[in-house]
């Protein structure tokens, strides 16, 4: 019994984060901490990096927005269905209206920009969440199909009436004073969106938005009403989606009927199921993947939409839990040496 | 035994309730004083759910008024009339089923009714209601230190699925806690060890109705009773004048082997 023999083993490094007291994770060490928050760095570090890394070549740099924009619509979607149970097919109408009130602030009222989306932002997600609270109580694909007559609606409406501009729009707006505002601006919208979402479904009142989903009499019978925690989530989701619509009317300065498009609540869809659902970062990784795809496919011209269907597929089939939840159960799997005490 | 009043804290006046033809409920009457156990017994599709389901909103009565406090209810939202502190479990088990069990307890104690009536430290603090949610269903023998209560509802086996029931409507601070048929499915000795807690809980002044088929540890906590059959009342009393009443034995004990 001399030297105390050092036994070593084998552990997966989400160990320590697994093993839980009543209701905190029990990190013991700063490198737990670390194995945490390394994905979350890395993310956020490839997002602030972005604009720099693709500065010399302003295509790009729009494709880089692009990719946030479809983030965002994305993000919003993935709430909504995987977290709420609403699967909306709206997208494209929290996207315009954010899009519009924007405009008119700042072609009307002579808003600056940034004050422009922040009340389209805020006054958007208000109208959209007032103007879904009749389609509150249905379910399922009955919601789904309802929500998209929405902005189809909006198209029509704008066109008979001739309000809003009619078919031609809104022109002349303001954009943005530089390339880095326009860049930063948008990345840190997301971010913020991003996490503040995440943050939000694991809070107590997130929780019970999630509840709502898996068992919405339990929650009528906890005298909860199920419609205001509905329309809670919608008015979270639409603040999302009208952020997108009305920052991206600013980057090309004229807004139209085409804010209301359907791809902008279609691609939304891919974008999750590629990433991964009800991760919420997924949406994003997927929205970085798709919109650069779609470029880089313009050169086979008709054949695009070909390969392009092809590779959904194939993410479809072959990866059907999403990259997020790939990624995430392959990083949990790390294995490390450890002592043994 | 509880001082139990004479202040009755919910009236049902003649409640009848139809699905098409089907009279799932007809002309039931029924008053609970404070302090109660009232114990609802009856044949199955007698209409015992369906008088919960009418005392807690989750469905209109055809006739008749249904009233808490003097207050009338009829028809209300679930949702207002549990905020009101009238709880109820489900027969069917409702759990949510992708949380975590104590998770299913945090979503009554994020309640209007709960930050209200309060009763637990905190106040809206996030760590606070993971630990009171553990609290309660410890009290409901799910063992603090074992995995239990942060196992997924969704693997929990029908005894503390029934006690999860429970545990979602004690976090209410119910006034008024109806139970529905938390006994079946329950082994022998799960019962013997609910049914001290159901003691305690009308000790701590809860009022009960209790739908239940296991008659023996019924009439131990009940101290009336009503039997229904065909959606009519056929009586109402000590529990003792019910078990020998010759409808009640003809309509529901036709087998005597509960007893
Ligand atoms: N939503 C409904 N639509 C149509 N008929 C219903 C509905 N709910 C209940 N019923 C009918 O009402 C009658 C009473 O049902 P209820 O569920 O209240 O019985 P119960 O006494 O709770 O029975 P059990 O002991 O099996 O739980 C049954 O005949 C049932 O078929
Ligand atoms: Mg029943």
């Amino acid at each position: 019994m001399s030297e105390p023999f050092k036994q070593r083993r084998r552990e997966r490094i989400d160990r320590g984060v697994k093993v839980r007291s009543a209701s905190i994770y029990a990190l013991n060490s700063l490198e737990e901490i670390g194995y945490l928050l390394a994905p979350r760095m890395l993310l956020t570090c490839c997002f602030l990096f972005m604009p720099l890394a693709l500065s010399p070549w302003p295509y790009w740099g729009r494709v880089g927005l692009s990719v946030c924009i479809l983030a965002l619509l994305s993000i919003s979607f993935d709430f909504l269905a995987n977290y709420v149970g609403l699967v909306s097919l709206g997208g494209a109408f929290f996207y315009g209206i954010g899009g519009y009130i924007s405009a008119i602030c700042n072609t009307e009222f002579g808003l600056p920009p940034f004050l422009a989306i922040l009340v389209a932002t805020i006054l958007g997600a208000m109208i959209c969440t007032i103007a879904l609270l009749p389609c509150l109580p249905l379910r399922g694909i009955y919601f789904a199909i309802v929500t998209l007559m929405y902005p189809l609606l909006m198209i029509r409406l704008i066109e008979a009436f001739d309000i809003l501009g009619g078919t031609e729009g809104f022109r002349g707006i303001d954009g943005f004073n530089s390339f880095w505002t326009e860049q930063y601006g948008l990345v840190l919208g997301l971010l913020v969106a991003l996490f503040a979402l995440r943050r939000f479904v694991n809070t107590d009142a997130g929780l019970v938005v999630r509840a709502v989903k898996d068992n919405d009499q339990s929650v009528r019978a906890s005298g909860i009403s199920v419609t205001r925690t509905k329309a809670k989530a919608v008015f979270l989701a639409s603040l999302t989606g009208c952020f997108a619509g009305a920052y991206y009317i600013h980057m090309y300065s004229n807004v139209g009927i085409s804010s209301f498009a359907l791809d902008l609540s279609i691609m939304p869809i891919a974008a999750t199921i590629i990433g991964g659902s009800g991760t919420l970062v997924g949406p994003v990784i997927g929205a970085a993947i798709l919109v650069p795809l779609s470029e880089l496919l313009r050169d086979f011209g008709s054949l695009r939409i070909v390969v392009y269907a092809l590779v959904l597929t194939g993410f479809v089939v072959f990866r059907s839990e999403g990259l997020m939840n790939f990624l995430t159960r392959k990083y949990q799997q790390i294995e490390r040496w450890v002592d043994i005490r | 035994m509880t001082q139990r009043s004479t202040e009755p804290i919910l009236e049902i006046n003649s409640v009848s309730m139809h699905f098409g033809g089907v009279k799932a409920l007809d002309n039931v009457s029924l008053t609970v004083n404070r302090g109660d156990v009232v114990g609802i017994i009856g044949p199955n599709g007698s209409g015992k759910t369906t008088l919960i389901n009418c005392i807690t909103g989750f469905l209109k009565p055809t006739l008749g008024t249904i009233a808490f406090h003097g207050r009338d209810i009829t028809g209300k939202k679930p949702h207002k009339v549990a905020d009101m502190g009238i709880n109820r479990t489900f027969q069917v088990m409702r759990p949510y089923f992708t949380m975590p069990a104590y998770k299913n307890l945090v979503i009554p104690l994020s309640s209007p009714r709960a930050k209200r009536v309060g009763g637990w430290r905190g106040g809206g603090r996030h760590g606070d209601r993971n630990t009171v949610a553990v609290d309660i269903l410890e009290e409901l023998g799910f063992e603090r230190d074992s995995r239990v209560p942060y196992k997924l509802a969704g693997t929990l086996p029908t005894g503390y699925l029934k006690r999860l029931e429970l545990g979602r409507c004690l976090a209410m601070r119910p006034e008024l806690l109806i139970c529905d048929e938390v006994f079946s499915g329950l082994s022998a000795s799960e019962i013997s060890s609910l049914v001290p807690l159901i003691e305690k809980l009308n000790a701590q002044g809860i009022t009960m109705i209790m739908v239940e088929h296991r008659l023996v540890e019924l009439f131990r906590v009940a101290n009336r009773v009503m039997a229904l059959s065909y959606g009519e009342k056929i009586t109402e009393g000590p529990p003792q004048d019910v078990i020998s009443h010759p409808k009640v034995r003809e309509a529901y004990l036709g087998s005597e082997e509960d007893f």
